[in-house]
């Protein structure tokens, strides 16, 4: 399809401007966090880098960094688990409603969070009369992650073609031996893809995470959402609003990283990009 | 041992699926879709006024929510907002999708498909904050505008429709950009070849082939801002959506909130299964 130079330098001008209207606001957000004023001024009068300092010193904020930590680890490892199982299961066997499967992984994530969020926390305090705490964060957060460890491992698999497995069993391999020396060593990737996702993506939670937490707990989004209507706190608000953009751009990035470089061997050109967006999207 | 289990294994294709598929269906079965079940039967709850035990059962709350005007009111806001939203995101979308997936260099391709994808999930909090910052009163927006004699949306619906079609925008250039990158090259060339203008093999073989994809980036835009609730608390002043009633009577109202949720689930539903018709799974 030719365009013309004017529609082309047009199309290109709109692509352009779209990718600025993304990042305008993540740029004012970060320059608003040297700003040396105590309240939103714009522009900046001077800067600073004191309030990244005091955030790190900031006693409320850090147990909320590593409250989030140790939520977004433990919800990945499950995630890490019963996503690659289904993504197995499902991609290696012809069974009566294998599609439902996919659907159901997705589900979680294709509800709105409130729904998720509501209705986890309805049964936990209303059915299993479980207190809210670390244990149901962790279970609400596992479940919407799962979709992304299943995508990214489904999308590996059905790359791999299943005549390693067969060559494997053929040449006296136990399944357990094929699992661990062949199936395992070509999933590493696409595993670590989707573990960096889900653990951006419990990081970053925020909905169902509201109701699911336990009482006089905060995970870092958590604690900013508290603090965004205390006017003293503002300049570390924006520091560790900042910090939070950065800790969960990297994993994207990384993950992207590890699923491209694997995509383009297969497809040289611009496919591996394809397959990588793909899989990184998912949801 | 091991070849023991292997032989009980060997040859018995519904008992290896079903050992794997057990632990992770387990979960999502029992402990997601029981839970979504416990939600619908909670809102027939009927709770005592000072106890708060449940005392019985009532349709009272679907009664409210889907015949009194305010409820209705909201709802239709929130739907409004999300179709809104949709269309904004997909008009926004498309000229990008486009320009990376047949116009980009391979090496700016992938620059720009990981600009797009690192602000997909990340942040979303600090997203809506950033926004509460630029359109507040003193903030970045007004400081553009005051010179020209303009003045930027307060916080209120405008400003949640904005904010709204701003964080679910990757959201939709993804899909659409994939299903683009699968129309080959030679369709388009062989259009033109047989004397389309440029806008004639747009309209006739690139948007009946990208539909689809746009129709699967929908899916998201439009459930996200369903159930959405920080961004109406943070730039929506007072105006009340589907997301905040629930969070501000879930407390103190369970089975109310609980029949508000059938809203979405139920706009959902109906879109979901519209959207597996016009074959917008293939793109998910």
């Amino acid at each position: 399809m030719r365009l013309s130079a004017r529609q082309h330098f047009l199309l290109r001008l709109s692509a352009f401007g779209v990718l600025a209207f993304i990042y305008i606001p993540l740029l004012i957000i970060g320059i608003e966090a040297f700003n040396e004023a105590r309240t939103l001024t714009w522009p900046p009068p001077a800067f600073t880098t004191e309030w990244f300092q005091r955030a790190f010193e900031n006693t409320g904020a850090r147990d909320a960094f590593l409250y989030s930590l140790r939520t977004a680890a433990i919800a990945t490892t499950i995630a890490l688990f019963l996503g690659s199982l289904a993504a197995l299961g499902v991609s290696r066997f012809r069974f009566f409603g294998r599609e439902a499967v996919s659907f159901l992984v997705i589900l979680p994530i294709a509800l709105p969070g409130i729904v998720t969020g509501i209705a986890l926390n309805s049964t936990f305090t209303k059915v299993l009369g479980l207190d809210l705490g670390l244990l149901t964060l962790v279970i609400a957060h596992a479940t919407f992650c799962i979709v992304v460890v299943y995508n990214n491992v489904i999308a590996r698999l059905r790359r791999l073609s299943t005549s390693f497995e067969e060559a494997s069993a053929d040449l006296g391999a136990t399944p357990w031996q094929t699992a661990r020396w062949v199936t395992l060593p070509n999933m590493r990737t696409a595993l670590v893809a989707g573990a960096l996702l889900a653990f951006a993506l419990s990081f970053d939670e925020i909905i169902v995470t509201v109701f699911t937490i336990g009482v006089g707990e905060e995970t870092l989004p958590q604690w900013l959402l508290n603090n965004f209507s205390r006017p003293q706190q503002l300049p570390i608000v924006n520091a560790v609003a900042v910090i939070v953009i950065l800790l969960s751009i990297i994993p994207v990035y990384l993950a992207h990283r590890l699923t491209r470089e694997e995509g383009s061997a297969a497809a040289p050109r611009g496919g591996g990009a394809v397959a990588a967006a793909e899989a990184t999207a998912a949801p | 041992m091991g070849r023991r289990l292997a032989g009980l294994f060997h040859g018995r294709p519904r008992l290896q699926a079903g050992t794997l598929l057990a632990a992770p269906l387990g979960w999502l079965v029992i402990g997601y879709l029981g839970s979504l079940v416990v939600l619908l039967i909670s809102s027939f709850w009927l709770l005592g006024e000072l106890s708060g035990h449940i005392e019985g059962t009532t349709l009272e709350h679907f009664d409210r929510i889907y015949t009194e005007g305010v409820y209705r009111a909201i709802s239709l806001r929130t739907i409004g907002v999300a179709a809104a939203v949709t269309v904004t995101d997909a008009l926004l979308a498309f000229p990008i999708a486009f320009y990376m997936a047949k116009f980009a260099r391979p090496r700016l391709k992938s620059v720009m498909v990981v600009a797009v994808l690192m602000p997909l999930w990340s942040a979303y909090l600090v997203k809506v904050y950033a926004w509460r910052t630029i359109l507040s009163e003193d903030g970045a927006l007004n400081w553009v505008l005051n010179p020209l004699g303009l003045h930027g949306p307060d916080y209120g619906l405008f400003a949640v429709y904005l904010v709204m079609s701003y964080i679910w925008l990757p959201y939709m250039i993804i899909p659409i950009y994939a299903g683009l990158e699968r129309i080959p090259d030679t369709l388009l060339s062989a259009s033109s070849d047989l004397g389309a203008p440029p806008g004639h093999t747009f309209r006739r073989v690139v948007m009946p082939l990208a539909f689809p994809a746009i129709v699967a980036g929908s899916i998201f835009t439009f459930s996200l801002t369903l159930g959405d609730f920080i961004t109406p608390e943070l730039v929506g002043g007072s105006t009340q959506f589907i997301g905040s009633v629930v969070y501000d009577n879930f407390a103190s109202n369970l089975p109310l909130a609980a029949a508000f949720t059938t809203v979405p689930i139920l706009v959902m539903t109906i879109y979901l299964l519209t959207a597996r018709r016009l074959g917008a799974f293939e793109h998910l």
